[in-house]
């Protein structure tokens, strides 16, 4: 059979009316990006702030309590100063639900979002971070942001911000593991991963574990867990009672806030599960230092 | 806990053997910033022959990449970064006579090693609290390395910073002690 190439004959794209496409332009996404870095920066988000009060009721220790309490201070000194919560203000992770019924006008959207990020950085007075891999030139202007856009059903333009620092970046991890491993080996991995890191991401932190997809994949579905809400109930059972359990395993080390011993390692965990190849058993783990911040909005 | 122990900068080793793992501090003095690109190019000076950018000898470094600075305020938030990476080039300091080192994390043995040998201590502060730490700083200058941004050498005037104690002159460890006294197997 030969294969046509040339333009798709014009029967075949339809010819339904376009009118229901919502427009929106490029320049909106700008401003808001520009809004929600700061916000995100400086704004402890309401859950973390829950959990931090929480973490104080329960912890033994009295140095962990001491350090719990300025936590709590600093959140405070950072609404009243307008200064950031940590000068660390991460690389700038931004996604995207983008509804299929949105027609963004008026020039390119990941640009759009840089320059969000370029404003917000700059009018905000937070850390540019952002460098070259080897020569460590500073990008100047902390762009370019890390992007993910996923198209949903609807009109609607839902984007996160959240800014991830280096230090509990670095003591996160992917690993292939063998599906003969299984579960148990999925729960020690994670729970490695939390021992090793010690004190370096700033504990109590958040742990998002995905099991599951492929080796990008998973590492994707981790970061993504992080947009949840601390109190967020997992509907899926088995994440939900996998969660439960690492939580307490981990809790279990000993490490406390900011490393310096007690009951508070770990404020929550998040588990993503997903089928994945025969072969494989992908488990990636995403560390969140205690400074969790996330701010949203619906366009 | 027993109260905070007072120092102030510069430091002896006779100051800082006083001090033990899981001990609170007040730091109060002059200090220096510098994180990783700043240590590759002190240790590089140093190894040429060059002056470092400060007197090491006595001095305590101050880990970190502050924001910036707002109108009206010397320095933006100021907390700890992540001390291994400065691992590499912490024991060339040492040797020189550096006091004491403030971050957060671990150690490697190395380092843990060169401040038993050199009496000198690593002071934990509290990572993620840096809207917090910047009202312990008084004055903030830029003294080398301004083309670095964030990563610039500075010189700061500190008052009552709030530390910790991890590794003292005695070998112990606050890190590992702690998690020993609060983990169930």
């Amino acid at each position: 059979m030969l294969i046509q190439t040339g333009p798709i004959p014009v029967s075949y794209c339809g010819s339904k009316d376009l009118s229901n496409l919502r427009e929106v332009p490029v320049s909106a996404v700008t401003d808001t990006v520009v809004r929600l870095c700061g916000e995100a920066n400086i704004e402890l988000p309401a859950d973390v702030h829950q959990a931090f009060y929480q973490a104080v009721e329960s912890e033994e220790s009295g140095v962990g309590r001491g350090v719990l309490a300025r936590l709590l201070e600093n959140a405070d000194i950072a609404q009243q100063t307008r200064l950031p919560i940590c000068q660390d203000c991460g690389l700038a992770v931004v996604f995207v639900d983008l509804g299929q019924d949105v027609h963004l006008v008026g020039g390119d959207l990941e640009e759009a979002i840089n320059e969000g990020v370029r404003q917000g950085y700059e009018k905000a007075f937070l850390r540019k971070s952002v460098c070259h891999p080897f020569t460590r030139a500073n990008t100047g202007d902390n762009t370019p942001a890390v992007v993910y856009v996923r198209l949903v059903p609807g009109d609607k333009v839902h984007i996160w911000v959240v800014p991830k620092g280096g230090g509990s970046e670095n003591m996160s991890q992917v690993k292939l593991l063998t599906p003969a491993l299984g579960r148990d080996g999925v729960k020690k991995t994670v729970v490695e991963t939390v021992q090793a890191a010690g004190a370096n991401p700033c504990p109590p932190v958040i742990v998002s574990v995905a099991v599951g997809g492929t080796f990008d994949q998973a590492a994707v579905n981790a970061k993504r867990a992080l947009l949840n809400h601390l109190d967020w109930q997992n509907p899926d059972p088995e994440a939900a009672e996998l969660e439960a359990e690492l939580l307490q395993e981990i809790n279990d080390l000993g490490i406390g806030p900011a490393g310096l011993g007690g009951r508070n390692t770990a404020l929550r965990v998040f588990a993503d599960l997903k089928p994945c190849h025969i072969a494989s058993l992908p488990v990636a783990v995403n560390i969140q230092c205690h400074a969790a911040r996330h701010k949203e909005a619906v366009l | 806990m027993s109260a905070p122990i007072r120092l102030s900068t510069p430091l002896t080793s006779e100051a800082v053997s006083q001090l033990h793992a899981g001990d609170e501090v007040l730091l109060s003095g002059t200090i220096y910033t510098a994180r990783d690109a700043a240590h590759k190019r002190i240790v590089e000076a140093l190894e040429k022959g060059q002056e470092p950018p400060f007197p090491i000898e006595g001095a305590a470094i101050f880990y970190v990449g502050p924001s910036p600075a707002p109108p009206g305020r010397v320095i933006g938030a100021a907390g700890p970064t992540t001390s291994y990476r400065m691992d590499t080039y912490a024991p060339t300091l040492l040797a020189l006579g550096l006091k004491a080192m403030i971050g957060k994390g671990k150690r490697g043995p190395e380092v843990k090693a060169a401040m038993v040998e050199n009496q000198a201590v690593y002071l934990a502060a509290i990572g993620g609290a840096g809207a917090l730490m910047a009202g312990a700083i008084d004055e903030a200058e830029v003294i080398a390395f301004p083309e670095l941004g964030p990563e610039a050498v500075r010189r700061l005037v500190v008052k009552d910073m709030p530390l910790f104690v991890v590794n003292d002159v005695h070998g112990e460890d606050l890190y590992i002690k702690g998690a020993e006294a609060y983990g169930r197997a």
